[in-house]
């Protein structure tokens, strides 16, 4: 699974953040786990077409009114894409979200799952 | 290379992490990373605003659950969140990328005033925890009366 970067006039866009994503393979799928906190659950979408997985998340407002002490981050909405060179069998994905974090699980298609091979014994 | 969001106290499991990390970006090194992730020296990262009343405190704590997190407030001003994030159990699973932090993260915070500290709020949805904490009687700020001369 390779990410594969945005379109410049996407990225120029109201602030977008890279969520930061672990990657599982299993003998049937590739699970990928990302971390998009304060998103809206019903604002997540993912997009799969010809390899490629694309994954937003858009931001639930927070009211923050009042006199900010301290701000180590910003709100933005969430994207990030991946080329993804197994083959996956695209009506099969599945995702959730809780506590902040996407779980996606991309079932690999019957053709690349590995086969037992019969040996006949001559 | 990911920038580690907190320092584990579990030492040995981390070395073995950055251990698989550098096996990973070895093995796919065409992998292009942007730079754009932000590497945050601490974590968890915190906003804190005040109100007349009270202070609030959020924190972005993705994949940490509420009986994974421990709240302290200590001599009514240093605010203090402790807890764990785990891997998930995927039993035969290779990891093929780590970006996300895992393990032990302990953090304090001296609070903009002194708070009332037996009825703090706490509410943590979709990752995001805020705290709404009262303002001790005695940090409240007071209406002095000018008398007109």
């Amino acid at each position: 699974m390779t990410e594969t970067m945005p379109k410049p006039n996407e990225a120029a866009r109201k602030k977008t953040f890279t969520p930061r994503v672990d990657i599982y393979e299993t003998e049937h799928d590739l699970l990928l786990f990302a971390d998009m906190p304060g998103v809206d659950p019903n604002e997540i979408e993912l997009h799969y077409e010809r390899g490629e997985l694309r994954l937003t998340g858009k931001v639930k407002p927070r009211s923050q009114v009042g006199h900010l002490v301290l701000s180590e981050y910003d709100l933005g909405d969430f994207q990030r894409s991946f080329q993804i060179r197994e083959l996956i069998d695209a009506t099969r994905i599945e995702a959730e979200y809780k506590n902040g974090v996407l779980k996606i699980s991309l079932p690999k298609a019957e053709a690349v799952k590995p086969k037992r091979v019969a040996v006949k014994v001559q | 290379m990911f920038g580690n969001r907190w320092a584990p106290l579990g030492q040995s499991v981390w070395n073995e992490l950055q251990q698989l990390q550098h096996e990973v970006n070895r093995a796919f090194d065409h992998w292009n990373e942007t730079g754009s992730l932000p590497g945050l020296a601490v974590f968890p990262p915190m906003r804190v605003w005040e109100v007349e009343h009270d202070v609030f405190v959020e924190a972005e704590l993705p994949g940490v659950q509420l009986d994974q997190l421990e709240i302290f407030v200590t001599g009514q001003s240093l605010l203090t969140l402790k807890g764990e994030r785990h891997l998930p159990e995927l039993g035969k699973a290779v990891q093929l990328r780590q970006e996300r932090g895992v393990g032990k993260f302990s953090r304090s915070l001296t609070l903009p005033t002194q708070v009332d500290d037996g009825r703090v709020e706490a509410k943590l949805e979709n990752g995001v925890l805020t705290l709404r904490l009262p303002k001790h009687e005695g940090a409240k700020p007071r209406r002095i009366n000018v008398k007109a001369m």
